[in-house]
């Protein structure tokens, strides 16, 4: 009797998490599926449309911007934040002096909420009051910075300011990952002779790979979930020059009184998440179990 | 453990140093700048703003914007400034991160230390929902929470950050605890140590980094989300986030901005306190284990 | 197995219920609103003040954000939890919509005591009421077909306010010759569209009925349409190429400092002038955009009642009693820019430009020419509102040539209509 509780104990303690997950999760997904083949409006509504509401989804010259606009901005956060955050870890990583203050100025953006930050970075990034402005009158004149004013330019300034507030994190990570490193490794190479710069590149770097991972899922998650940032910061426009899916998916589902397209919208959204996150999710997994 | 790697280190050569060292700085520059902007645009008076000098230090200096901020803006029809709001924020948080550790820590140990056949698949869809846009999920929750009865309150509110911090959580214990000897476990195990005591004596004792990251992680997602503050909270457990979007973005009221930038680091400053205190052991925890894949 | 199951149970309990659960033993009304900023704010608590001397508390429920796009979110999930609000500021088609949910309570008792039905403008009514009956009381009248010039730059241009289109070009070359930018904007769609509405109203009220308010697919895709982006293509060569995404107020404070000629917005712009200490008359001037002398498109902040148990009817009332009284109408609309909802309301206590709306409000709903505003959700409901932004916005920033944007427009209509 004792030895069934035992065994039956951890099922018990991780049965509650994955039940609320279970309901509050794929029981919501589900339940948005349906919604999305229904002529919902302002309210849910249960009348069946079937696929109408894809069809008009992607009629709409709005969703296929939106779409665009994550690929553009997903890769360059990701690759940019990517990079930065290692490239910031190895600087920070060579015995330097004012450490312990540069880490936590390169942290912090991540504990702000964009709800204002995001002004801040619309002024800084306005021609007319920010970057431009001082510029010129530092004397000189002829600088140009209006990206954000500038629909084909847009929403590269939303990658600037997505990447101000998460690359940091990604730093830590990386430099979590190189105070990993065991030195064993690295004096040997030195030994036989390698520079700095290609044991970087061969041995340091490759180690690096779960950190890669780690990354990946957490700014693949971000971009995707990215709505804040873009509504401080351009609301969308010029034009619709910065609709991301999860804008568009607000929009339709709330302020544009169309549910049924709104969750139409999302379940494009979390099949293309998932289409991503799977098979990375599998290869990993599974990879974790042979070693 | 968290010093340099230093035999990595790049081999003094002065230039080589001072080209890091401006990187790091103009880097420095960079995440400084948007905060910069803000602490010197709530420092003047509007006037000032109005003339659209950015980035000018004020002329006249003034702390009038924080104190207006924090008790006498206009938040609702009366104007209490975000003082009020700071508690409820904090009965919303500490419960939350509280909640969703304890369950995140537990979920990790079971799934590295108890597998079962399947264990992949729960870890795996418990992260999947990570991924999940939160705008989906509003009008059920809402559903839910009324059936419930927690529509409204704060402990509603607890729920809905508890059950979306979940996959997060369990991601960092897990991959910490993966690292983590099983042949302790499996000792204690032959000793006669409980589920729970094995937990409570072997593994948590040595957890303190992961829980660092966790709750870091945690406080700062749901100190700041909004989006459930404004849709599930009530009169009398409105959090700090959702006063603060009262307090910054009405459509067609004077703009003061020096308020509005003095208000916006009032309600970060929780969570930048704990990444400026905690950041050392931020970084030490997530080496100790949230970056292994 | 577990999940089919939970799916299920979830469709079967998310039909919403609108029945409020909430029991207070006090009377009191609970309100959901956006007015967060200092002169909103405090006007409303002069509402707040008059409920509380008749012994009903007020719980405050503010949520702001994008003209009440956050509040409209938060009223959804609370209604969906069952835990409706007494009181909700709402804008034009949200309130049929609501209605027509059957969420809405009913205030006839007391429309019909304090005879609403002959002092509310027509127009107005339009919104108010649904099928018959009074669901809302509205607290005031914005109208969007303003235009704000700077005193100073329009005495270099010739000093005659425009009363035409031509008159108005004439008068911008001028501001834009005088190296001034001729006019502020700020280029977010809800702006673009304000100035929309009124150039299409600018090229007759007839037309400005049948494309906005009848979408009526013939003046939507006509020749007159194609005039109307014309002109938006002229407005625009007078922004500086600095506007897009700028908020209202800081165009407003460059028509303030001087630095641009006019501002085409509603009436709350105002307040921006007020507040630097402009007078009316003097430092700036306010006119009707030119061609639509004596129409009006406007729109009204109205406080929906949403059904709620009888303990809260009560209060619920004496709520609506209170929005309509006459001194309580005057006391807001003076604060917030607007005009008030009723049209026996004393002048007394307004500027010239607040005296001047009220008689053209008086005229426009005398002579059949108020209309809803498009670009304030009046004209049509959300879903073709937006549409229309989308289509004013892309053409505006130069995505759209305006024969495109007529095309677009008919199509981006029909597609939600």
């Amino acid at each position: 009797m004792k030895e069934r509780l035992q065994e039956l104990t951890p099922k018990l303690v991780l049965s509650p998490s994955f039940f609320l997950i279970l309901f509050f999760v794929y029981g919501f997904i589900v339940y948005t599926g349906y919604l999305s083949m229904t002529d919902s409006k302002m309210l849910p509504s249960y009348g069946w449309v079937g696929l109408d509401n894809y069809e008009r989804l992607w009629k709409l010259p709005h969703w296929k911007r939106s779409l665009n606009n994550l690929a553009v901005f997903g890769i360059l956060y990701i690759v940019v934040c990517t990079v930065l955050g290692l490239l910031a870890a190895i600087l920070l990583d060579q015995k330097i002096r004012a450490e312990g203050l540069l880490r936590p100025i390169y942290l912090y953006p991540m504990a702000l909420s964009f709800i204002v930050t995001g002004t801040a970075w619309k002024w800084f990034l306005d021609p007319g009051i920010g970057l431009e402005n001082t510029i010129h009158q530092w004397g000189w004149e002829t600088f140009s910075f209006d990206w954000i004013k500038n629909r084909n330019y847009a929403i590269y300034t939303v990658v600037i300011a997505a990447v101000w507030q998460s690359s940091g994190f990604v730093m830590a990570m990386f430099l979590a990952g190189l105070r990993g490193v065991d030195n064993e490794i690295i004096k040997a190479a030195q030994i036989d002779g390698a520079s700095t710069v290609r044991i970087y590149r061969r041995i340091i770097i490759p180690l690096m790979r779960p950190v890669f991972l780690s990354a990946f899922v957490v700014l693949a998650h971000l971009a995707i979930k990215a709505y804040d940032l873009v509504i401080a910061l351009t609301g969308g426009g010029p034009g619709q020059a910065t609709e991301l899916p999860a804008t568009f998916m607000y929009s339709y589902t709330f302020t544009r009184n169309l549910m049924g397209i709104g969750a139409s919208s999302a379940i494009i959204m979390l099949i293309m998440i998932f289409s991503i996150i799977i098979p990375y999710l599998y290869s990993e997994l599974r990879g974790g179990k042979t070693q | 453990m968290s010093q340099p790697s230093a035999d990595v280190a790049v081999q003094t050569n002065r230039l080589v140093r001072i080209a890091i060292y401006t990187a790091l700085i103009v880097l420095a520059v960079y995440y400084l700048l948007p905060f910069y902007v803000m602490v010197v645009n709530s420092l003047k008076p509007l006037d000032e703003i109005r003339e659209g000098d950015m980035l000018a230090l004020p002329r006249q200096w003034t702390i009038a914007p924080w104190l207006s901020a924090w008790s006498t803006a206009q938040i609702g029809v009366e104007p209490t400034g975000l003082r009020p709001y700071f508690m409820n924020s904090i009965f919303m948080v500490v419960p939350a991160v509280a909640l969703s550790t304890i369950l995140g820590a537990l979920n990790g140990y079971v799934l590295t230390k108890w597998r079962f056949p399947g264990h992949n698949l729960v870890f795996g869809m418990m992260l999947l929902a990570c991924f999940i846009p939160f705008q989906i999920v509003l009008i059920p929750m809402a559903r839910v929470l009324g059936i419930l009865g927690l529509a409204g309150t704060t402990w509603g509110l607890v729920l809905v950050h508890t059950v979306y911090g979940l996959g997060f959580t369990t991601l960092f214990f897990r991959n910490y605890y993966e690292a983590f000897p099983t042949e302790l476990v499996r000792a204690a195990q032959i000793d006669g140590a409980s589920f729970f005591q094995i937990f409570r004596r072997i593994l948590l004792p040595s957890s303190g980094p992961i829980i660092v990251v966790t709750v870091i992680w945690q406080f700062t997602n749901v100190w700041n989300d909004f989006l459930f503050g404004a849709s599930f909270a009530d009169v009398d457990s409105v959090p700090m986030t959702v006063a603060l979007n009262n307090l910054v973005s009405s459509s067609t009221g004077v703009k003061e901005y020096n308020v509005h930038f003095a208000g916006a680091i009032l309600a970060a400053l929780p969570t930048l306190i704990v990444y400026v205190v905690s950041g050392r052991y931020f970084v030490r925890g997530l080496m100790a284990g949230a970056v292994k894949g | 197995m577990t999940t089919f199951r939970a799916a299920k149970y979830l469709a079967g309990v998310a039909v919403v219920a609108l029945s409020a659960v909430s029991a207070q033993a006090e009377e009191s009304v609970e309100v959901l609103h956006w007015w967060t900023s200092g002169g909103e704010a405090a006007a409303l608590d002069v509402l707040k003040k008059d409920l509380e001397s008749k012994g009903v508390s007020w719980a405050d429920m503010p949520v702001a954000g994008g003209g009440g796009e956050q509040a409209m979110t938060a009223l959804r999930a609370r209604v969906t939890a069952g835990n409706a609000p007494t009181a909700v500021q709402m804008l034009g088609f949200d309130i049929l919509d609501w209605a027509k949910e059957g969420a809405l309570g009913n205030l006839n008792e007391v429309a019909a005591a304090e005879g609403w039905d002959s002092v509310v403008p027509t127009a107005l009514q339009g919104f108010g009421k649904y099928d018959g009956n009074w669901i809302s009381a509205p607290v005031n009248v914005h109208s969007t077909n303003w235009v704000w010039i700077s005193k100073s730059a329009l005495d270099a241009a010739g000093g005659k306010a425009p009363e035409s289109w031509d008159e108005l070009v004439a008068v911008l070359d001028k501001m834009q010759e005088n190296g001034l930018t001729a006019l502020a904007h700020g280029g977010q769609a809800w702006q673009d569209a304000t100035i929309f509405d009124a150039v299409v109203l600018s090229l007759g009220t007839d037309f400005y009925k049948a494309s906005m308010i009848d979408l009526d697919p013939a003046a939507l895709g006509g020749d007159q349409m194609v005039e109307a982006f014309d002109r938006m293509s002229k407005l625009r060569s007078y922004v500086d190429d600095n506007f897009s995404g700028r908020d209202w107020n800081l165009a407003s404070a460059m028509v303030i400092e001087g630095k641009a000629g006019m501002q085409m917005m509603g009436d709350w712009a105002k307040g921006e002038f007020l507040k630097a200490g402009q007078v009316p008359g003097q430092d700036f001037v306010c006119i009707r955009f030119p061609g639509t002398q004596g129409a009006v498109t406007f729109n009204s902040d109205q406080f929906a009642m949403f059904k709620v148990g009888d303990d809260r009817t009560g209060p619920q009332k004496l709520m609506a009693s209170a929005i309509m009284s006459p001194t309580f109408q005057s006391a807001f609309n003076v604060v917030k820019g607007s005009v008030p909802a009723r049209t026996d309301v004393p002048n007394d206590a307004f500027d010239d430009c607040g005296k001047k709306g009220m008689v053209d409000l008086a005229d426009a709903n005398s002579s059949g020419t108020l209309y809803g505003s498009m670009a304030h959700g009046h004209a049509a409901p959300a879903a073709v509102k937006n549409a229309v932004y989308d289509v004013v916005t892309r053409h505006f920033n130069g995505e759209l040539s305006s024969q495109e944007a007529v095309e677009e427009l008919a199509a981006a209509i029909d597609a939600v209509k």
